[in-house]
């Protein structure tokens, strides 16, 4: 066997810049002690008959094997593939089309907005999708081993400068088209004339405050906080704009068509306040009041549900957004300030 | 084991390290799917018995703790330590034909810290209260109060907390060796572009473990102050829990997120670029062919992880975060695709013209192929801050994660595991047990998490225990079902590899010590290699990694040390097929 | 070039390539820079989004601080001279000046002590306010790596060392030295500006 020994005279043509001490010290390994104890001869002696006794070093350069040899059974793993693969993208793409599975209509127009977003994102990452993968089930079946020889092809540049060039445009430009509905829920603030409402989180609901008839929130205090008094937001009662707070929980109820801000916050952990139909989430962070704002325009009750890992009560924290007319809103915040 | 490699307990050896990560690995991710299973069955059948729990029906606290152990297994004690820590300390030295890494005793320690990370970690199921129920990011103030915030927020998460300290520090010292090593250790003619792109991967995600573990680590000691010692680094004023009003002031659950997911970000390219590492030393190998453009290959390992720096806002598009920042990481976010899908293609091209042989690695590379695009392309939703509004914590997210995660990445330590097991231990794993292990987990796993997508649209929501709460969320039961029954029979194809695993140490066909014809220098010592690697004998490299079926060679495989007048040269070729 | 040392069971070590210790230095280094920016930024991060304007300004033991700062900078000074000796081949001033220097950290630390029980002495602990909290952790976590190199240090003197690997040591110690001292001054910067 041809043995590419270190030592050929050519070797110095390819050697790096820099030469590194490979060797690191090997204390404590019985191994090496017991051949150096018995073989007390020369250095040559005693690597050798290491190199014996343990069978290292089996191929510094194995020999040449003949290229063609070929590994039966490609067949059938390319079949396979084949097979899993078109019925993943057949079943992604119908179960998608056929909006089985899909949000709930959306009832804003920022929703719809998101929603058209998403729908192009869908599309142009489904063309991605199924066109890669059935682009590695090809590659997978044309070049299976056969007994062909490979091709030696180390790469292509102006391949590769082509779709890197087509990913930079393609996920930029979809990032920047998704500008818009982002803009629209959260650059620009609410139209003025909002109705405004506070969304409280807590341990495992929600509490919403309406400004009452003065549009003016009253001072909170978190020392008044008690449950046993019906104060669960501690609302601070020396405080004239907080007498006509309306504090519900459960139910959001909002006018059809009107701009509304929710002013979202939280008294002890992070929650998350989510409506399906709004395509809306936005965390409840203790400490921050975030506003954010809609104008629905349907009438219809929509899941609020807190998505913000919470507790134990987490997946029972929710409340429901009640869109309704104008004039069944109005007897809403009647009869509610009647019972506070 | 055969072979002189001395199997102790503390060794400084790296081959013995990386086995006892490897095994370390394999115990943390049984644990972690076992808790997965019990996730599974819960949500499929709330109400059913499950034997383990006490009082037979799971309550919701049980559940978050599953989650949370799961999560923080997976991510820590399977996918930071068996692709990097296993595999990696393993070959490193043999890739790059060094002795033994730059500093064994060091190594050594790591090993042992991240070993009682992982004791300290499981220690939380035994305390009063049990295991942390804060989800793996465990975010303040839920994490940050004590046990009045929910059962297992007692010493539960301190005991979490402890453990990822202890994991940071272990990660932390075992990346500066593998970049040390990799940096100084090269033997005479390895020069960095003729490194095998594993070796590039474990660099790079060496970096991004040095500078995001050490910001975890602070992280982690500001949190564990706030709960031991009453400082409000992320706890704000006037918090009411329980009832009762809390003394915290001044502080801001906004700062965790940051300093967690300026760690979390680049952690998973952390557990995906061994991966990406291996596929693409695999795919060359079993096709005869070389990597498709290796500059690009290691410019792109590179890029994702640099980008990966500056993305980790896109986790927090809904928390109150600037919107134009927001808008800022989702186009960074946009373009860390760039470079993921130039790797996607470069992967793609690799195949073509080749002669693709079916092993058992080479299955799970194109798995990882597969299953990268699918979970990869998911990320493309949830970067844009619009979407990521319908989506976010949603099973969307987790349907992402876990193709990307939980799969791809696994599918990386699968391939590692088949391609690598004759050179640890001298013989091969069994090749038809491997073909079912890796159809039923491609077909099962697809199965689990393709569904997760569905399910997030429809407006499913993660870290949910049950679907008592809202009312729509009843309807969405049965794709809970079939996932459940997926899972449950993914899980036990595993069994297939654990006895194909283990029989095959004592049982395997002994296969010679370069058994898939293959160029790098592990190849080209003895299995299991010696103690000493390659001894005083110098290894002296003249080649890239990756010189399959180079025209008017003898063999369609060039090891990188044999010089240019090496029998491969000079035995008269064979003639070439036209195509 | 032809022959190398080779490490061979019963023979003396190879030459280690002390170059090793020196890259694995500059990695630590950035381990810990990353570290310490991770606690920087949160301490300029929680300044900006502070929602409650109780917070007292802090009164910091200025004077004895700067006192600290300078004693630091003289370790750092001494080690230099200490690495100057060994380079010139002159072991016995390489030692006095390596013990020097250990003892000026010893010192740093003891100041350090001091400050703290100032600021006790004042009533602001740990948990007293946010930016109490920052003062107390950026002192204790400086002051824990120093401890590290000041035994570092301690251990290096002790130790026989050949000649290569003193040298070795004198550098990767030189390195870790002045990296904190330069960090010191860093927080001592912030510490005095941003004290409102
Ligand atoms: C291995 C782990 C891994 C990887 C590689 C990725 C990769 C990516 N991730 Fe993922 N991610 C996670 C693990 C990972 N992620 C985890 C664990 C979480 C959740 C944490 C938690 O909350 O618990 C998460 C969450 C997460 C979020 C937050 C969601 C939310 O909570 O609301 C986002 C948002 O931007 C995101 C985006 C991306 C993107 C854009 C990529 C990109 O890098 C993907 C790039 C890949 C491709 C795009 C596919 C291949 C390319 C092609 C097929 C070519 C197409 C061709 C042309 C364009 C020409 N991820
Ligand atoms: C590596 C990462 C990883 C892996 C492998 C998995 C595996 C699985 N995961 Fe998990 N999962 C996470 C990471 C991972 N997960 C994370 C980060 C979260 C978020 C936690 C949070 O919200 O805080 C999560 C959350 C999560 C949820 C959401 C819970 C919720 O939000 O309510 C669910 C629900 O079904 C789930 C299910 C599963 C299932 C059924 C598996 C299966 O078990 C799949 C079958 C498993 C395999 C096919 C792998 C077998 C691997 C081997 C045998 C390797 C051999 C190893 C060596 C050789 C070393 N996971
Ligand atoms: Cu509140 Cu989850
Ligand atoms: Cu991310």
């Amino acid at each position: 066997m041809p043995k590419a020994a270190p030592g050929f005279p050519q070797r110095a043509r390819y050697l790096a810049t820099r030469r590194i001490p490979v060797a690191m010290p090997h204390r404590n390994i019985a191994a090496h002690r017991s051949v150096a104890t018995s073989s007390p001869g020369s250095t040559a002696e005693t690597h050798v008959e290491y190199r014996r006794k343990f069978g290292a070093f089996a191929a510094q350069a194995p020999a040449p094997q003949k290229m063609t040899t070929r590994v039966k059974g490609s067949t059938l793993p390319a079949i396979l593939f084949a097979l899993v693969i078109v019925t993943l993208v057949v079943h992604v793409v119908v179960i998608f089309a056929s909006g089985h599975f899909a949000a709930p209509g959306p009832i804003t127009a920022d929703a719809r907005a998101v929603d058209h977003q998403f729908r192009l994102t869908l599309y142009l990452v489904g063309v991605l999708f199924v066109s890669t993968q059935l682009a590695l089930v090809l590659g997978i079946w044309l070049f299976r081993d056969r007994g062909q020889r490979a091709r030696f092809i180390p790469g292509n540049n102006a391949l590769e400068t082509l779709w890197i060039g087509a990913a930079i445009v393609l996920f930029l430009g979809l990032g920047a088209l998704g500008r818009k509905a982002w803009a629209a829920v959260r650059y620009t603030g609410p139209e003025t004339g909002s109705l405004q409402i506070e969304v409280t989180g807590m341990q495992f609901q929600f509490a919403f405050r309406y400004p009452g008839p003065d549009g003016r929130f009253g001072r909170l205090d978190p020392a008044l906080i008690s449950a046993a008094t019906s104060n669960p937001l501690g609302i601070d009662p020396a405080d004239p704009d907080g007498r006509d707070d309306i504090v519900t929980s459960g139910t959001l109820a909002v006018p059809v068509g009107k701009p509304v801000e929710l002013l979202i916050r939280s008294q002890d952990v992070i929650h998350n306040f989510f409506v399906r139909e709004l395509r809306l989430q936005q965390d409840a962070v203790p400490g921050l009041i975030v506003p954010v704002h809609f104008t629905a325009d349907r009438v219809g009750q929509y899941d609020i549900v807190c998505t913000q890992l919470c507790g134990l009560g987490h997946q029972k924290m929710h409340a429901t957004l009640n869109v309704m007319t104008e004039s069944d809103y109005e007897n809403f915040l009647k009869t509610q300030a009647a019972s506070q | 084991m055969s072979g002189p490699v001395k199997f102790r307990l503390f060794s400084t050896d790296h081959k013995v390290i990386g086995l006892q990560y490897c095994f370390l690995g394999m115990i943390a991710v049984s644990t972690g799917v076992v808790l997965s299973l019990l996730m599974r069955y819960h949500l499929a059948w709330p109400k059913g018995h499950l034997p383990f729990i006490a009082g037979g029906i799971m309550t919701p606290e049980q559940y978050l703790a599953l989650v949370t152990m799961h999560g923080t297994i997976m991510v820590f004690f399977v996918l930071t330590t068996a692709p990097q820590n296993a595999f990696g300390t393993y070959f490193l030295p043999l890739q790059i034909g060094a002795r033994e890494m730059a500093f064994p005793v060091l190594n050594m320690l790591g090993f042992w810290l991240t070993f009682a990370a992982f004791v300290v970690l499981l220690a939380a199921f035994l305390v009063p209260g049990g295991a942390p129920i804060s989800g793996w990011t465990a975010y303040p103030p839920l994490s940050g109060l004590g046990d009045i915030t929910g059962p297992g927020e007692g010493a539960g998460q301190t005991l979490w907390l402890v453990s990822i300290l202890i994991f940071c520090a272990g990660s932390i010292f075992s990346s500066i060796n593998f970049i040390a090593t990799t940096i100084d250790l090269r033997a005479p003619g390895m020069t960095l572009m003729r490194l095998p792109l594993t070796v590039w991967a474990w660099f790079f995600t060496s970096i991004l473990i040095l500078l995001s573990f050490s910001v975890l680590f602070a992280a982690g000691v500001l949190l564990l102050l706030d709960r031991s010692f009453g400082t409000s680094f992320f706890l704000p004023a006037g918090l009411v829990v329980t009832g009762q009003l809390q003394t915290h002031s001044g502080g801001s659950p906004l700062l965790w997120q940051h300093l967690f997911w300026f760690f979390g970000h680049p952690e998973v390219y952390i557990a995906i670029l061994p991966g990406m590492g291996v596929t693409s030393q695999v795919l060359a190998n079993f096709s005869r062919k070389p990597v498709f453009g290796y500059p690009a290959m290691v410019t792109t390992l590179g890029l994702i992880g640099l980008l990966g720096f500056g993305v980790w806002g896109h986790h927090m598009f809904v928390s109150g975060m600037n919107p134009y920042s927001g808008f800022s990481f989702s186009v960074l976010t946009m373009s860390i695709a760039v470079p993921s899908a130039a790797k996607t293609f470069n992967w793609l091209a690799t195949l073509w013209h080749g002669k693709i042989q079916f092993k058992t690695p080479m299955l799970f590379a194109l798995g990882f192929v597969s299953i990268f695009i699918t979970g990869g392309l998911s990320g493309i939703f949830l970067a844009q801050p619009a979407v990521d509004n319908m989506l976010h914590s949603t099973y969307f997210v987790v349907a992402h994660i876990h193709l990307v995660m939980g799969v791809a990445a696994i599918f990386g330590i699968f391939a590692s595991t088949y391609y690598w097991f004759p050179k640890m231990f001298g013989r091969a794993m069994c090749e038809s047990l491997g073909r079912w292990h890796f159809w039923l987990t491609f077909v099962g796993t697809y199965c689990i998490f393709v569904p997760m997508h569905f399910l997030g649209v429809a407006g499913g929501i993660r870290r949910y225990a049950d679907d008592s709460g809202a009312g729509y969320l009843a309807a969405l039961q049965p794709l809970h079902t079939f996932m459940t029954v997926a899972a449950l029979l993914t899980a036990a194809a595993q069994g297939i590899f654990f006895y194909n695993f283990f029989n095959s140490i004592k049982n395997g066909e002994i296969p010679g010590p370069n058994p898939w014809n293959a160029n790098t220098l592990e190849w080209t010592v003895s299995s299991p290699p010696p103690p000493d690697n390659f001894g005083s004998e110098k290894i002296e490299v003249f080649r890239g990694a990756y010189d399959y079926s180079v025209p008017n060679s003898a063999a369609d495989f060039i090891p990188q040390n044999a010089p240019f007048d090496s029998a491969y040269d000079t035995i008269p070729v064979t003639p070439q097929r036209e195509s | 070039m032809t022959t190398q040392p080779i490490s061979l069971p019963g023979q003396p070590d190879p030459a280690v390539p002390q170059r090793v210790y020196v890259t694995g230095m500059y990695l630590a280094l950035a381990g810990i820079l990353m570290f310490f920016t991770a606690l920087i930024s949160a301490w300029v991060v929680r300044r900006g989004l502070s929602t409650s304007n109780l917070e007292a300004r802090l009164e910091l033991p200025r004077a004895l601080l700067g006192l600290n700062t300078f004693l630091l900078l003289a370790s750092s000074a001494a080690l230099e001279i200490a690495r100057r000796g060994l380079r010139a081949d002159r072991p016995e001033t390489f030692r006095r000046w390596w013990y020097a220097t250990s003892v000026l950290g010893i010192a740093f630390l003891v100041g350090q002590i001091f400050a703290w029980r100032a600021m006790a002495g004042t009533g602001i602990f740990v948990a007293s306010n946010p930016d109490a909290s920052f003062f107390y952790l950026f002192t204790a976590v400086h002051g824990v790596h120093l401890l590290g190199g000041i035994t570092a240090l301690l251990i290096a003197a002790t130790r026989n060392l050949r000649h290569m690997a003193l040298a070795t040591a004198a550098r990767v110690a030189g390195l870790y030295w002045h990296f904190l001292t330069a960090l010191w001054c860093a927080i001592f910067v912030l510490l005095m500006v941003g004290g409102r």
